[in-house]
């Protein structure tokens, strides 16, 4: 599985009529792999940005750069065959299956059918559907969940370079979009691929982004890890908007394995897993555990308090 | 009744006349209507002037459009041809956008986002879907271009109206009686027939 970086060099990007740009002057390196959340309220130029990608938005000046190639240099409808595309109103194909809505894009590309088929079943297993159950299934007999998680299937079908998210869950109930955040960070991390993720969500975005772009009238205020964005917030619009001094929300970036204090003896028997945020860790303690087991592949790494906790959160403010 | 039972092969020949002009019609309309309507769909600017013409022809008597056509073409088959393919217009091209319309914006959004061309978008998304409106107005057309058909006896073009004007000029119910029964019945057929096919497009 390839992952692209994707550099953009001053983009700038307006609507017809619209005297300020929506998108203005805007760059960034987006390293191969990486899941990165373009953040900010509706109207900042997110889904503006992530849509010069594809070219679905051509920009009035600047250039996109995936693997160091300028966009442009491919036939639109060929390049969008190599980016993975998820928008919030998921748009599967009503009159086609869940498998051919799956399999369209290698279709397009010409693959033989046996192939399709069982890149189909891999996608469907992958995104955590039953392939004998939902094959044949039509998107209006699926839950919006359901349908959500074909739309990633769909968009991942022909291995692609890149993956676009446009607000994928925002249509979604809180409940499944929690799933579906946790799926689509088990499945970045599986596959590989660097992916752009547009929210207005600031929990979504420190819950899956690697990085944080954080947006406004057009151009980049911050880009960051979740940490730094909500340690270190760039200036007073990023701090509302992340709520910098919710210390609880900053312990939902920081995590178990890296708070652990090395402590040798005996297991205090509440277990918790390495990969585990000192949100979920406090919520513990303060359930009662008077100190945790902190587990990283099977083995104990060391123990958390609530000392350990305050130490992890005053060093990341600092 | 007697006349339709004493000349079976006679009421057969004006109904296979009927058929064919009908058909002709009909498929002329279409090869036409199918690009006007893409076109209606995709360039707002072109749905006024487009239904607006359409809509006037829709509007003359069908008598007139026959008689309209005569210095132009002449009398007989082709001149009646192109009256009903001209009439047939309206209904097929509104339900054709009509039809297309109907494709939510989300799948063709997404469709241009995973790399259809236009032409593939077209094909295999948005014509699939507009197939059940799109059957509907040909449904629609072919019954009203039944009937109109029975006109196109008066410019010697024939079908199943020569024994609807032979009955009246010569006071022969029997003719008028046999003409429309096979008219009215051939409509009828047709749209229980594309009813269904439109049904099975739905599904």
């Amino acid at each position: 599985m390839s992952a692209a970086p994707v550099r953009f060099e001053r983009i700038r990007a307006a609507y017809e009529g619209n005297t300020t740009p929506a998108v203005d002057e805007v760059s960034l390196e987006i390293p191969p792999g990486a899941l990165v959340v373009l953040l900010g309220p509706s109207g900042c130029g997110k889904t503006t940005l992530l849509r010069t990608v594809n070219r679905m938005v051509e920009p009035q000046s600047g250039a996109v750069f995936i693997d160091d190639r300028d966009v442009r240099s491919e036939d639109p409808t060929q390049l969008r065959r190599g980016i993975g595309y998820v928008i919030q109103a998921v748009g599967l194909f009503a009159h086609m299956n869940v498998a051919q809505n799956i399999g369209i894009v290698p279709d397009l590309l010409g693959w033989p059918q046996a192939e399709i088929a069982a890149r189909v079943d891999e996608l469907l297993t992958l995104v955590q559907l039953d392939p004998q159950v939902y094959r044949s299934r039509r998107p209006r007999e699926l839950s919006g969940g359901q349908q959500q998680r074909v739309g990633v299937a769909r968009a991942l079908a022909a291995r692609p370079r890149v993956l676009l998210m446009d607000e994928p869950f925002g249509a979604v109930d809180a409940i499944v979009r929690q799933s579906l955040q946790d799926e689509t960070l088990r499945i970045q991390r599986t596959l590989g691929t660097t992916t752009l993720f547009v929210t207005h969500d600031v929990d979504e975005a420190l819950r899956i982004a690697d990085r944080i772009v954080v947006m406004s009238a057009g151009k980049v205020v911050q880009y960051d890890t979740p940490l730094r964005v909500l340690a270190a917030p760039a200036n007073d619009y990023v701090a509302q908007l992340m709520e910098s001094h919710d210390g609880v929300r900053r312990l939902s970036v920081l995590h178990a394995g890296d708070a652990a204090r090395s402590a040798p003896g005996l297991a205090s028997g509440t277990a918790i897993d390495a990969g585990a945020t000192l949100r979920a860790a406090l919520a513990l303690l303060l359930g009662g555990a008077d100190s945790l087991d902190v587990i990283a592949n099977g083995t104990r790494v060391g123990a958390l308090d609530f000392a350990a906790i305050r130490a992890a959160f005053n060093q990341a403010a600092g | 009744m007697n006349y339709l039972f004493a000349h079976p092969g006679i009421v057969g020949a004006h109904l296979l006349e009927h058929l064919a002009l009908t058909a002709s019609a009909l498929a002329i309309a279409i090869v036409i209507a199918v690009p006007l309507g893409i076109l209606v769909n995709r360039v707002r600017a072109s749905s006024a002037p487009i239904l607006g013409v359409l809509g006037v022809i829709y509007t003359i008597p069908s008598l007139a459009l026959f008689a309209l056509l005569i210095p132009l073409e002449g009398l007989g088959f082709m001149t009646a041809v192109t009256a009903l393919a001209a009439y047939a217009q309206m209904i097929l091209v509104r339900n054709i956008a009509a039809g297309l319309d109907t494709v939510p914006a989300a799948q063709k959004d997404a469709a241009r986002g995973l790399g259809f061309s236009p032409f593939q978008q077209l094909v295999r998304i948005e014509l699939p879907q507009a197939l059940p409106v799109m059957l509907g107005g040909f449904r629609i057309a072919t019954v009203s271009v039944i009937g109109i058909a029975n006109i196109a006896a008066w410019i010697n073009a024939g079908g199943l109206g020569t024994l609807l004007f032979a009955g009246i000029q010569q006071d022969d119910p029997g003719k008028i009686v046999a003409g429309s029964l096979a008219s009215a019945l051939l409509a009828i057929g047709a749209d229980t027939g594309l009813r269904a096919i439109e049904k099975r497009a739905r599904a």
